[in-house]
């Protein structure tokens, strides 16, 4: 018989399967891959290095960019780093807005990997399912802070501004396909606040991922491509340096919101989801239930938001610029308007490390400052940066078709590993 | 687990080893020199109280123009973030390179492997090189990328840029055409400056 080798198959990066742009080595025997090389780097911008040559808060809508589908948790880090290493106090009422939008940004994180880990493994209806709700969801983005996408909301010290008191409505003359009716109805739950649109979204979303569930948790060919695969023991996934649902998927019960809690999340009443087996398919049931445990800590923090008024950035004007009424009127705060839009402010030498509970495991910030207007190094830790290494580990013994699931069950996005 | 705690565990578990402790924000980091870095690093994994299964990053930092030039150590140091689960407590630990023109460090891709593709990304991107690494290549610049892009003396617009030249009809590499700038100079005040 002739003697077969193993060959070996490029994968990417402009594979739909890769998630934007993993190029990918894989070392076959037949359809069995023994070994996966990810080159990644092709969409590496220097964050970092250009973060050193920026003011800290030119710096900040940079973590935007990073995951950008998680687009708020990345700010969410950098700031607390930079509050850190200040020493300042955010006001109350910023904690509960940026613990909202946080699990508002895990909430559209989740729905786009579910969409698009559907779409990678064949399961097409699924991915308009989740787009619609995270339509809603982008709209909160804009009303609050002016971005679908790239919010630049959080700062350091709080929050860009307070919540709107009004949603922006569909406009009849705009829309070419409706009529006047349906416009009525889509406008229906956005005539109050801001907080009554995301009121009457955490209403019925539950009601949506249950319609989710019906289409995948049950469904044969689902479980086919993700039951037993990709499995990773608890150990192991702590060695390999897994975090987020990655982790809790093979059991261990590791959530920062819990056991290192920042802002107000020891306030908050929810539960961490953990799997069992550590296969694609109990990491698959993890995210379902984190977007009903997100939704509940929505809840709560929608009932004290609308009880508590306040101010939403801290006072301090080395930090944060003062109002616009003041700056024109006073002296002293023209002063500290100029200066901090010019020179930016000025971070006192130390270094600290900052981790929050990213949607897809622990993002981190360490940053080293020498008293300079700029950061001296900022460091980056992303989630995906680790779990994409421990794909070879994962998929060695799988088929090439499994790869896919793998890559689907990683939640990758190239902004933050590649940074 | 709290920091006073710790602090006793590490001097326990590690006696002499450290060069030197120093806490800032509530966080605790140590420094340890690289002869030891090895042997530290298995005591800090398999140590009872200490338990640090995870390693959640590892850096490289250029310490050449800190404090515009008030920086008298040694030059790049590799600093790694390490997370007990077991304990719920984290450190840092910093491990300065002694030759400053081929920095070393030893690879810790054995015990915790994790750090395999942070070392790598260390190596690329400063130039430190991880003695007993099992696979160091360049992982996030370009195939065939020269120099070490994160070290202070790299500029930012890089040296080379990339275009397609239509004479040759193909992709060519030529000495960067921009010219760098710094919109907001780099500031460091003297203490209490500004009240």
């Amino acid at each position: 018989m002739a003697d077969i080798r193993n060959y070996t198959l490029n994968f990417g990066p402009q594979h739909p399967a890769a998630h934007g742009v993993l190029r990918m080595v894989l070392e076959l025997d037949g359809e069995v891959v023994k070994r996966a090389d990810p080159h990644i780097g092709l969409l590496h911008r220097a964050t970092e290095k250009l973060a050193e040559h920026k003011t800290f808060l030119q710096a900040m809508p940079y973590m935007d960019r990073l995951d950008y589908v998680s687009m708020m948790c990345n700010e969410h880090a950098y700031v607390l780093a930079t509050e850190k290493l200040l020493g300042i106090e955010v006001p109350i009422r910023a904690q509960y807005i940026r613990v909202m939008f946080d699990e508002i940004t895990r909430i559209l994180n989740h729905l786009l990997w579910l969409g698009a880990h559907g779409l990678d493994i064949g399961a097409m209806t699924i991915f308009l399912y989740t787009f619609r709700e995270r339509e809603d969801l982008m709209d909160v983005y804009e009303a609050a802070s002016g971005a679908r996408l790239h919010a630049a909301y959080y700062r350091p010290g709080g929050v860009y501004r307070d919540l709107p008191d009004s949603m922006p409505l569909y406009e009849t003359a705009k829309m070419k396909v409706h009529n006047a009716k349906q416009v009525e109805v889509m406008n229906a739950n956005r005539h109050g606040s801001m907080l009554d649109f995301i009121e009457d979204f955490t209403n019925r979303f539950p009601g949506c991922v249950d319609e989710y569930e019906t289409l995948l948790t049950d469904n044969r060919i689902w479980k086919q491509r993700t039951v037993g695969i990709g499995v990773i023991t608890p150990e192991r996934a702590l060695a390999l340096g897994l975090t987020g649902p990655m982790l809790r998927g093979s059991g261990l019960a590791w959530d920062l919101r819990k056991k290192q809690p920042y802002e107000v999340y020891d306030r908050m009443d929810f539960d961490i989801p953990v799997g069992v087996n550590g296969d694609c398919y109990d990491r698959y049931l993890v995210r379902m239930e984190e977007m009903r445990q997100s939704n509940r800590i929505i809840k709560q923090c929608v009932d004290w938001l609308r009880v508590n008024p306040g101010p939403v950035i801290t006072d301090n004007h080395k930090v944060a610029p003062p109002s616009r009424e003041g700056m024109k009127q006073n002296m002293e705060e023209l002063i500290h308007h100029f200066k901090l839009f010019t020179e930016g402010m000025h971070v006192p030498e130390g270094e600290c490390y900052a981790a929050v509970e990213h949607s897809k495991g622990e993002f981190g910030v360490y940053m080293i400052s020498d008293g300079a207007n700029k950061p001296y190094r900022l460091k980056l830790r992303a989630p995906g940066f680790s779990h994409l290494a421990g794909l070879d580990e994962m998929s060695r013994g799988h088929m090439i078709a499994d790869v896919v699931s793998i890559i689907g069950t990683l939640d990758i996005v190239f902004g933050d590993i590649d940074r | 687990m709290k920091l006073e705690t710790l602090k006793q565990n590490l001097q326990g578990a590690l006696a002499d080893k450290v060069v030197r402790f120093s806490e800032h924000a509530n966080q605790l980091a140590i420094e340890i020199s690289p002869e030891h870095w090895l042997e530290v690093a298995l005591i800090l994994r398999d140590h009872p109280e200490l338990h640090f299964e995870q390693l959640t990053d590892l850096c490289g930092v250029d310490y050449s123009t800190y404090g515009d030039g008030r920086w008298k150590g040694p030059r790049f140091c590799a600093v790694t973030h390490l997370l007990s689960v077991k304990n719920n407590c984290r450190l840092r630990v910093k491990v300065f390179a002694s030759d400053d023109d081929f920095p070393v460090v030893d690879s810790v891709s054995e015990i915790w492997p994790g750090a395999n593709w942070f070392e790598r990304e260390a190596f690329d991107l400063f130039g430190i090189i991880f003695t007993g690494h099992p696979d160091l290549r360049r992982i996030l610049s370009d195939y065939g990328f020269i120099g070490h892009p994160f070290r202070k003396d790299f500029p930012l617009i890089g040296n080379v840029e990339m275009r397609y030249d239509p004479e040759q009809r193909r992709v060519i590499y030529q000495p960067v055409s921009i010219d760098p700038r710094e919109l907001t100079p780099r500031i460091v005040r003297e203490e209490n400056y500004g009240g």
